[in-house]
């Protein structure tokens, strides 16, 4: 353990899914509270927090801290859409790296059970005389006038896109790799589902946007997940046990959508991944054949297709290929979301991007049960935030 | 003789309806939106060009689901203008996948959006199958 490595010493996530009795900050504290249980320390040591909310108003780093420990350390609320908890982590990488804090937390929470389409759900209605006005001088809402504004919409035009330029897609494909999720799920108790569907229930049930049914959709539900990062150094110092289940940050990555013809009229979610993907298996030292596992950013079924190629997993134009070789399922060479992902684990938004480093973290410690991938090493988490941000990271069992 | 208006300010109504889109004089890139400086390379000096109205369709999905008042199901589409992205619906023709491919050649065309109280009528536009 070099002493400018970032490790992660504790992590944790909530059961996901619909907590009626449990408020933003009773599901941050829950997992906070288990995280550091988690690391074998307590608040006092901790020398930074980056906390992530997108829907609660503000503040939940410090009111978080009024509940679990006010010890005056400095708070970044951070924001940055589905990428918000893995912003969280990067953020406290960034403070550990610097130098300044040997031990961090990095806390995202989100309440969404019951929520409907979190963007394009609300259209304001005309007005009374057309005035131009915003950036395109609309005289009125542009929302399923001029294309669609909605998540499961854009997401979906994304994979019908890859389909156009390397063939192979169709609505079945892509109701089997929600499938997968669906069917992997079924050994996670903490995911929101955890049935299995078959395909004819994913094809023929509610159509939200060609070609994602409803269960090809991210689940909205209840979840907060933590983590505690300790420098290299600082860990030296820790006991054996401590060291011997700490993992290894070997690549954290965060970047955004770089222009490029188009990018501005569909959101281009593959440039910055690739971008991001690059960097960290150049940062890791790690060649993606070399992965055990991967948690990628399912959040609609024709978003898995794309980053199966924009992560390198499969040759450029070949994720077709590639899932129907059967390299995704938990029992393949490259099992993706073996957590049951966004679709069947469920998406509380910032809790996402620290909720996939939660599973692979489990899987490289050996602790992950039922689903545990054999003598996993390395795995690779990745989110995607629209707008755009994506964050990679790529995590190691440690060398104890 | 009622007065129309477009929809939106990229849209230019008349005998030829066409888009406009705003070009950045040093490198090309192309917007719809009023602009601060060019995202590509931050130049602050545009020109307005002509977008083609034939293109192909690049992605489609067809929406089901939206907010209240929007009708559904609608086609959204992005259309490839020889070159330029262009966001829109796709008109006249079923909301079907039997009915839409990707790779269609389509063209543009109006659609009106409605009548205010001063009298005035909206037209906006989307793109349509090209026989």
């Amino acid at each position: 353990m070099a002493s400018d490595d970032v490790w992660i010493l504790g992590i944790s996530m909530t059961r996901f899914g619909k907590h009626p009795d449990s408020d933003l900050i009773d599901l941050a504290a829950e997992a906070t509270m288990n995280a550091i249980a988690d690391a074998g320390i307590t608040m006092r040591e901790i020398g930074v927090l980056a906390a992530g909310n997108l829907r609660g108003g503000g503040g939940i780093g410090q009111a978080l801290q009024k509940q679990v420990g006010q010890t005056g350390i400095p708070v970044y609320n951070v924001a940055n859409a589905c990428a918000t908890g893995a912003t969280a982590i990067r953020v406290v990488h960034m403070a550990l790296r610097a130098g300044e804090a040997d031990f961090g937390l990095a806390v995202g929470v989100e309440k969404l059970a019951g929520a409907g389409l979190l963007a394009g759900g609300e259209r304001v209605g005309d007005s009374a005389t057309w005035a131009p006005q915003g950036r395109f001088g609309a005289v009125g809402p542009l929302d399923g006038r001029i294309g669609t504004e909605t998540m499961p919409g854009v997401f979906a035009q994304i994979g019908m896109e890859y389909g156009h330029r390397y063939g192979g897609t169709s609505f079945e494909l892509f109701a089997r790799i929600s499938e997968k999720n669906h069917a992997h799920s079924t050994l996670n108790p903490l995911a929101s589902y955890q049935r299995r569907f078959t395909l004819d229930e994913i094809m023929n049930d509610v159509m939200i946007s060609y070609p994602n049914t409803r269960p090809m959709c991210s689940a909205n539900c209840d979840g907060a997940a933590a983590a505690v990062l300790v420098t290299g150094a600082a860990l030296k110092t820790l006991a054996p046990e401590q060291r011997r289940r700490a993992v290894k940050i070997s690549a954290s990555v965060l970047t955004t959508d770089p222009w490029e013809e188009a990018c501005q009229v569909l959101p281009n979610v593959n440039t910055l991944t690739r971008n991001a993907a690059r960097r960290a298996y150049d940062t890791a030292g790690v060649d993606p054949e070399d992965l055990d596992l991967v948690e990628l950013h399912d959040c609609f079924a024709t978003a898995e297709l794309v980053h199966y190629d924009n992560l390198m997993l499969c040759p450029e134009g070949g994720a077709v290929d590639f899932f129907n070789s059967g390299a995704t399922w938990r029992d393949g060479a490259t099992p993706v979301n073996v957590s049951g992902g966004l679709e069947s684990k469920g998406h509380p938004i910032s809790a996402t991007g620290i909720a996939n480093i939660w599973e692979v973290a489990t899987h490289l410690r050996g602790e992950a049960g039922d689903r545990q991938i054999p003598g996993a090493r390395v795995g690779l988490a990745h989110v995607i935030g629209l707008g755009s941000a994506c964050g990679v990271h790529i995590l190691e069992r440690g060398a104890a | 003789m009622p007065q129309t208006v477009p929809f939106v300010d990229y849209l230019v109504l008349g005998e030829r309806p066409h888009l406009v889109a705003h070009e950045c004089t040093a490198c090309g890139a192309r917007f719809f939106d009023r602009r601060n400086a060019c995202a590509n390379c931050f130049g602050t000096s545009f020109t307005q060009v002509d977008v083609p109205t034939e293109g192909e369709v690049r992605a489609f999905t067809i929406v089901a689901h939206a907010a209240p008042g929007v009708p559904v199901p609608f086609v959204s589409a992005t259309v490839d203008c020889a070159g330029t992205s262009v966001r829109a619906n796709l008109i006249n023709v079923a909301p079907t996948p039997e009915a839409v491919r990707l790779g269609m050649k389509v063209r543009l065309a109006l659609a009106p959006v409605g009548v205010d109280q001063a009298g005035t009528e909206a037209v906006s536009f989307g793109f349509e199958p090209r026989p």
